[in-house]
Parts: structure tokens; C-alpha cells; sequence
């Protein structure tokens, strides 16, 4: 079963004129977001995208871009508790 | 130019100095390793959960055997050292602060330049002729490839998402099959997860219960454990089948359809009732909304947006619910 999450949110963007279609963004994303399109890189459904940021640190040519976050509702309390950008509080020990 | 005597000394000491020869693992998984891994999922103890950082032999690796990279967390290194069962290999274990490796690397300590200090420091080029190194697919939010591969001269090859499926991938001449590069969220991945949500509220709620119970609240307390219950293991086990997409919403449904079953269990009247049913509907969602962090699929730009609804929602119905207790007392 495939679930998805909210729809519209996703912050992922694809430059189509920077993208060489290597292919490397279908290797690391997580949940078939993008796909080939002949030489170009397309986007199958943003919805799906957990905005982990796998493809866009990984795209050699700077074509693709996400605001990279974790999806937690713990971290964004703490983060906007302590005024800091969330980040996975399952740190330090406590998420294993 | 000739370097600064100071800046080659650095270069000699530390990391020369820390290089051990690799350590011999098997791939055996032992009655022991299945107990540290309940405990690791249960939270106890938890220095159990680090690896020593480094390079391991598993098996008896050559010159050609392939280099698989992970982080220092028990149970991302025993699950690779099984899923290689018979194949000799290379281990790299990162340093990631016995955190695994998908939230090591949303936090960058699984992360490129980790890769390239350990690469460095294990002296892996001295093991292998190759230069090619497997990275879990997970590690791809904290690893830049084509940084790592200019950086060491190592190729970075994503193998899948879950170590079982790497025997198929190195069948396939590591290649892995859209199917292997999906994260899946069933039943079972969120059922092992339900532990760790329940410790984590059960250190606050159990205390309170116990609390409510000795000051006479004995219904409240019930109220409390069914709200750790279904905001803790109902929620993830009943998710795709919650109404909505928002976790905050999936989790009031579940509250509400359990408080009001306790609330009719009870036989509360109309009034005492509503109230519970508000607070521990607004509880439950709480918790439940929590299970973002655990699933897979959750943005946090989607959290963001659920948080800012949702969070004055749970506030206003916990307010109300024990404004309408409160109230009931001075009818
Ligand atoms: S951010 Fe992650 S989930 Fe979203 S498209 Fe990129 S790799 Fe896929
Ligand atoms: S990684 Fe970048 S360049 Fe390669 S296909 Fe994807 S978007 Fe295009």
C-alpha cells in the first residue's frame, strides 16, 4: 500500500536545463519521486517527496534543489521551542 | 612550494597512529546479537547500540572483495553482516554516534566528508585494488557521490535500500531493481517502531496515571493508558487505514472512536463524558502525531503545515474538555 502524504507541500524543484539525465536522483530517491524522461530528469508526483534531499545532494549538476528536513513533529517542537532548526532529536543515544 | 613542517606532522601522527588492522567478524548471527537487538529496540541499555568505528573483515575478504559502508549502530551493522552471509567482504563502519544510518544521515554524521576521513584513516586503499565503495541507499540524504568519489578516488555505488535484498543486487552486478530502492512502510516496519513510541510516552503518561489513580481519578487513569495505547501502537498499526492523510487527524479519529468505546464501557453520563472524549481525543492525536518521525514517508514542510493546525486544535479540546470537568464539579 502506498501512502502518501499532504498534497502541495513538497519544496522539491527540478531545473529540466541544468539536468544532464545521468540518472543519478532515481538512485537515491526513495520513493520513485523522478523519473527519465528520454535525457531529462521528470517529476512523477512531489506528494510522494519526504524531502530527504538524497537527489539533490547528489545530482552533479546542481539541477535539482529541496529544502531538506526531517518529517518529525518532535523535532519541529523542539526546534521551535528552542528557536533552532529542527533536527531529528532522536540524536545523541536516544533513537537507538 | 614545500609544505609547512607543522602541517606534515599533523598528517603523520593521529591518523597513522589510530589505524588498526581490520577486525575479524563473522557472519554468524547469534542468540546474543538477537537479544542486544530487542534491547536496542526497546531502549535499554544503550551503549549497546555502537559499533567501534573502522574497517572490518568479514569472512576472509581479498584484494577484490567489495567494500560495503555503514554506520556504527548495531543493528545496521548486524543486519549487513547477515544479509552477506558467505560473500567475503570489506566493512567500513562510519562514525555516526551509534545512530543508524538513515538519521545520521538527515543529521550530515553520515555524511560525505565522514566517508572520506574513514576511507582515509583505515588506510583502505592498502586492502582493496578496486576503488569502488556500496553505500546503503539510506545514506544518500548526508553523502554527495560525485564529492565523495573527487575527494578519495573512491566510486560511490548506492546498493539498496535493505541489506536482505543485497545478495540480489550483487547478483545483478550491483544493480538495484526499482523495487530495491523503495522504502516500504508495512505492517511489520511500523509494528518493530511501536516500542519506542510507547516507552517515550509511557516515562510521562504511566507516572501520571499512577498519579491520577492515587488521588482517586481512577477513570482518568484509565483514560490516560488508552491514550498512550492508541496514540502509541493503534495509530501505527491502523495507519493506512486512519481516514485523511495528516498523522494529527488519522490520530484524533483513533482517539475519538477509543474514548468514546470507553466512555460507553463505563456507562459515563452525556456530559462527563464529552469532556473525557475531548481531552484524550486531543491526547491521543498528540501522540500519534509523533509517529511522523518514525514513518517513512513524512516532509517536513508537511509537518510544519499539520503542526500549525493541528497544535492549537489539541490545545483548544485538552482546554475545553478540562474546563467542562472543572466546571462539572461547581454545577
Ligand atoms: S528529496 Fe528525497 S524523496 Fe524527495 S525527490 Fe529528492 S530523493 Fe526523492
Ligand atoms: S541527478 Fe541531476 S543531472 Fe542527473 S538525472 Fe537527476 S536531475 Fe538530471
Amino acid at each position: 500500500m502506498s501512502m502518501k502524504y499532504l498534497r502541495g507541500v513538497s519544496t522539491l524543484r527540478l531545473d529540466a536545463d541544468k539536468c544532464t539525465g545521468c540518472g543519478m536522483c532515481l538512485n537515491v530517491c526513495p520513493h520513485a519521486v523522478i523519473r527519465l524522461e528520454g535525457r531529462k530528469a521528470a517529476v512523477n508526483d512531489a506528494d510522494l517527496c519526504m524531502e530527504c534531499g538524497a537527489c539533490a545532494e547528489n545530482c552533479p549538476a546542481g539541477a535539482l534543489t529541496v529544502k531538506k528536513g526531517v518529517g518529525c513533529a518532535q523535532a519541529v517542537r523542539i526546534g521551535f521551542l528552542t528557536g533552532t532548526e529542527p533536527q531529528c532529536g532522536c540524536g545523541d543515544d536516544s533513537c537507538c | 612550494m614545500r609544505k609547512p613542517a607543522q602541517e606534515q606532522k599533523i598528517v603523520l601522527s593521529p591518523a597513522l597512529e589510530a589505524a588498526r588492522p581490520p577486525e575479524k567478524v563473522s557472519w554468524d548471527y547469534t542468540p546474543g546479537d538477537r537479544f542486544t537487538a530487542w534491547k536496542v529496540r526497546w531502549g535499554i541499555g544503550r551503549m549497546n547500540c555502537r559499533v567501534r568505528p573502522g574497517l572490518y573483515a568479514l569472512g576472509s575478504p581479498s584484494k577484490g572483495s567489495p567494500v560495503f559502508a555503514t554506520a556504527n549502530y548495531r543493528l545496521s551493522f548486524d543486519a549487513l553482516r547477515r544479509a552477506l552471509t558467505g560473500t567475503d567482504a570489506w566493512l567500513l563502519v562510519l562514525d555516526t554516534k551509534g545512530i543508524n544510518v538513515w538519521c545520521a544521515a538527515g543529521k550530515g554524521t553520515f555524511g560525505t566528508l565522514e566517508l572520506a576521513r574513514s576511507i582515509q584513516d583505515s588506510g583502505l586503499e592498502k586492502f582493496v585494488t578496486h576503488r569502488e565503495i556500496i553505500l546503503p541507499q539510506l545514506g544518500a540524504p548526508g553523502v554527495s557521490a560525485h564529492r565523495a568519489a573527487a575527494y578519495t578516488g573512491f566510486r560511490v555505488i548506492y546498493g539498496p535500500v535493505r541489506a536482505d535484498d543485497l545478495p540480489e543486487f550483487l547478483r545483478l552486478g550491483k544493480k538495484a531493481s526499482p523495487e530495491m530502492r523503495k522504502v516500504r512502510f508495512g505492517l511489520y516496519d511500523r509494528l518493530v517502531l511501536a516500542p519506542m513510541q510507547l516507552v517515550y510516552y509511557g516515562k510521562y503518561l504511566l507516572p501520571a496515571a499512577a498519579l491520577l489513580l492515587l488521588l482517586g481519578f481512577r477513570i482518568d487513569a484509565l483514560f490516560t493508558l488508552a491514550a498512550l495505547l492508541t496514540g502509541a501502537v493503534l495509530v501505527p498499526v491502523l495507519l493506512p487505514w486512519l481516514p485523511g492523510r495528516s498523522f494529527a487527524l488519522k490520530s484524533a479519529v483513533a482517539g475519538l472512536a477509543v474514548s468514546a468505546a470507553v466512555c460507553l464501557l463505563l456507562g459515563l453520563p452525556p456530559y462527563s463524558a464529552a469532556a473525557r472524549i475531548l481531552i484524550y481525543t486531543a491526547a491521543a492525536s498528540f501522540i500519534g502525531l509523533d509517529f511522523t518521525g518514525a514513518s517513512t514517508y513524512t516532509s517536513l514542510s508537511g509537518v510544519r503545515k499539520e503542526m500549525r493546525l493541528a497544535t492549537p486544535a489539541q490545545a483548544a479540546g485538552l482546554l475545553a474538555g478540562l474546563a467542562m470537568l472543572l466546571a462539572g464539579r461547581f454545577l
